[in-house]
């Protein structure tokens, strides 16, 4: 078994995603199988790879892709708050916050 | 059922003033309003800005002026794409009420070439899946087979397409989500290099391998929306100043003499007979075509699934760490500031998503990092590395799309790793950033379409749609 119901409780909490007895087993079950089936990557020796964190090489995001540090209005505060659930503009509101 | 509208037969239509954009429009609202209850395809219609557009059009029309590429073209969008002012859910109730601030760069771009945009597709909850049964608003169907899924997670692009409820479509696709539909809806569908077309007000899933791509009904249509979405956005820090070639003078070169390498990885078991036979009478195409055929080997291609689940699932746990219940879409209330994030993530998420962000937050938490997250990495560099070997010998690469073809609703829903697993000839393209097309390529029985995958080097968009323009000339739809 590669993962236990206690490290996806702890998973979860990292997450902080709710998740019901139910889904806690069922996730268990289907990431351990899911585990399992990745673990095939450990018969291949990588220990002189690099490992590839991003797509484009350095000539298709030289400086090209960068733009100059300039600051740029944005117009759209008042339409982003219209989304929030609980706008009180300028502000987004919140539940009190306990420490944890 | 009335034919499918082509870029063409629209330009021909509106230059000939036999249709106005309107009444085209308005056509196509009369198809969706007859078809889209059965085929769940699309989830919000926006009547009101498509016959603004189109009014905008028939405006040009009648100053005589000069119309842009796709004006007129009724398109549709798959609901990962933000629309100004047009709600945008991603197929989940988290965002059920979101209504974006603005137009993606791909969106934009297609309006301002003068298409008309009827809606926002079905899909995959935040484009996990390929089956399009992790939407929150239920499976769309397969419009050639309405027992069967359309595929995934652009299902609901490639339905409406496939069903002439559109005459193109934008997709999405993350490890196939783009190409495995198309193939089994039977329409091309195209996924430009990565860095190809700028992503921005795209809803980001797996930052390293999104991208966005067209579905139409023939590869000259795949190609002229693509040559409006390609190229360098100031907004998208991964699109590149690569030029884009003119496509529609590209496609029709002759492609006499091309080598396409045909890997033995992908025609080993797991594959449907049927999927087989055709994929085989489709490379006869080629050969009569004057390709010249190369067996060659990728030998990292069946660690691919593997890879994609770790790195795609880790980006997708950091990306929808948004979804917070604070500046937009759902909240479920609570006392406190945490267990109002609990709530709210639980109960807006479904199944599929909640299962990928446990996975995800699993592999780069602290001591199985390494193990799987960076071990992730390493094996996608030599997956990468496969395909830049194989592009020393060969100018394209010839695949099936999917192993198996369009399956029963229901079918693999129980199974994740059964389902995943039906990704495993499209995921390798998606890890190494390549360009790769699925076009049609005969149906089983006369009843469900099959793919052909066609990959090309990096930017080597040209090629790839050269090919499968060629190929579909030469009757490959009908093998």
């Amino acid at each position: 078994m590669k993962i236990t119901r206690e490290d996806v409780v702890r998973v979860a909490d990292l997450a902080y995603l709710d998740l019901s007895d139910a889904e806690l087993e069922t996730y268990r079950k289907q990431i351990d199988e899911i585990l399992e089936y990745i673990g095939k990557l450990n018969e291949l020796d990588t220990t002189n790879v690099e490992p590839m964190a991003q797509v484009l090489t350095d000539d298709q995001t030289a400086d090209a892709t960068i733009r100059d540090d300039v600051e740029v209005p944005c117009h759209t505060a008042a339409e982003l708050l219209k989304q929030a659930p609980d706008p009180e503009p300028p502000y987004f509101r919140v539940p009190k916050v306990i420490e944890r | 059922m009335a034919t499918n509208w082509t870029i063409d037969s629209v330009k021909e239509a509106l230059a000939a003033r036999r249709i106005s954009a309107r009444e085209l429009a308005a056509e196509h609202y009369t198809r969706i309003a007859a078809g889209n209850p059965r085929l769940n395809a699309f989830l919000t219609l926006s009547e009101e800005r498509a016959y603004a557009q189109a009014d905008r059009v028939d405006a040009l029309i009648a100053a005589g002026k000069p119309l842009p590429p796709l004006a007129g073209v009724p398109i549709a969008l798959k609901d990962v794409l933000s629309t100004r002012g047009v709600r945008t859910t991603c197929g989940s109730k988290i965002l059920e009420h979101y209504v974006p601030p603005y137009d993606a760069t791909a969106v934009a771009r297609l309006e301002a070439a003068g298409a008309v945009v009827l809606g926002k597709t079905n899909c995959d909850e935040f484009a996990m899946g390929s089956s399009n049964e992790n939407s929150a608003y239920g499976p769309v169907l397969n419009p050639e087979a309405t027992d069967r899924i359309p595929g995934g997670s652009s299902g609901g692009s490639a339905a409406v397409v496939a069903a002439g409820l559109a005459v193109a479509a934008l997709g999405t696709d993350t490890g196939g989500s783009i190409r495995q539909p198309g193939a089994m809806c039977g329409v091309p569908a195209m996924m430009g290099s990565y860095g190809r077309v700028s992503r921005y007000g795209l809803i980001a899933f797996a930052s390293s391998l999104d991208r966005i791509g067209p579905f139409a009904n023939n590869v000259r249509d795949v190609a002229a929306v693509l040559q409006m979405i390609a190229g360098r956005d100031p907004n998208d820090a991964t699109s590149t100043t690569a030029p884009v070639p003119d496509y529609a003078i590209e496609i029709a070169k002759p492609v006499e003499g091309l080598r396409i390498g045909i890997p033995k990885e992908y025609f080993g078991e797991g594959m449907d007979d049927g999927v087989r036979k055709k994929v085989e009478a489709g490379i006869e195409v080629l050969k009569k075509l004057g390709c010249k055929m190369v067996e060659i080997r990728m030998p990292h291609t069946d660690y691919a699934i593997a890879v994609y689940y770790v790195i795609a699932t880790a980006e997708a746990s950091s990306n929808l760490a948004r979804y917070d219940g604070v500046r937009y879409g759902l909240r479920v209330s609570d006392d406190s500031l945490l267990s109002m994030y609990r709530k709210t993530r639980g109960a807006g998420f479904g199944a599929e998503v909640k299962r990928r962000i446990v996975l995800g937050t699993y592999v780069l938490s602290a001591g199985y990092y390494d193990a799987y997250y960076l071990k992730g990495q390493k094996v996608r560099a030599l997956i990468a590395q496969d395909f830049r070997d194989a592009f020393t010998k060969v100018d394209a690469i010839v695949t099936p799309t999917s192993p198996v073809p369009a399956f029963k609703l229901g079918e693999r829903t129980n199974d994740p790793l059964q389902m995943y697993l039906a990704d495993i000839y499209t995921v390798t393209g998606s890890l190494a950033g390549i360009p790769g097309i699925s076009v049609p390529c005969g149906k089983i029985c006369g009843k469900l379409p099959v793919g052909l995958q066609i990959f090309g080097p990096a930017f080597g968009e040209a090629r790839v749609l050269q090919l499968a323009h060629a190929f579909e000339q030469a009757g490959g739809a009908t093998v």
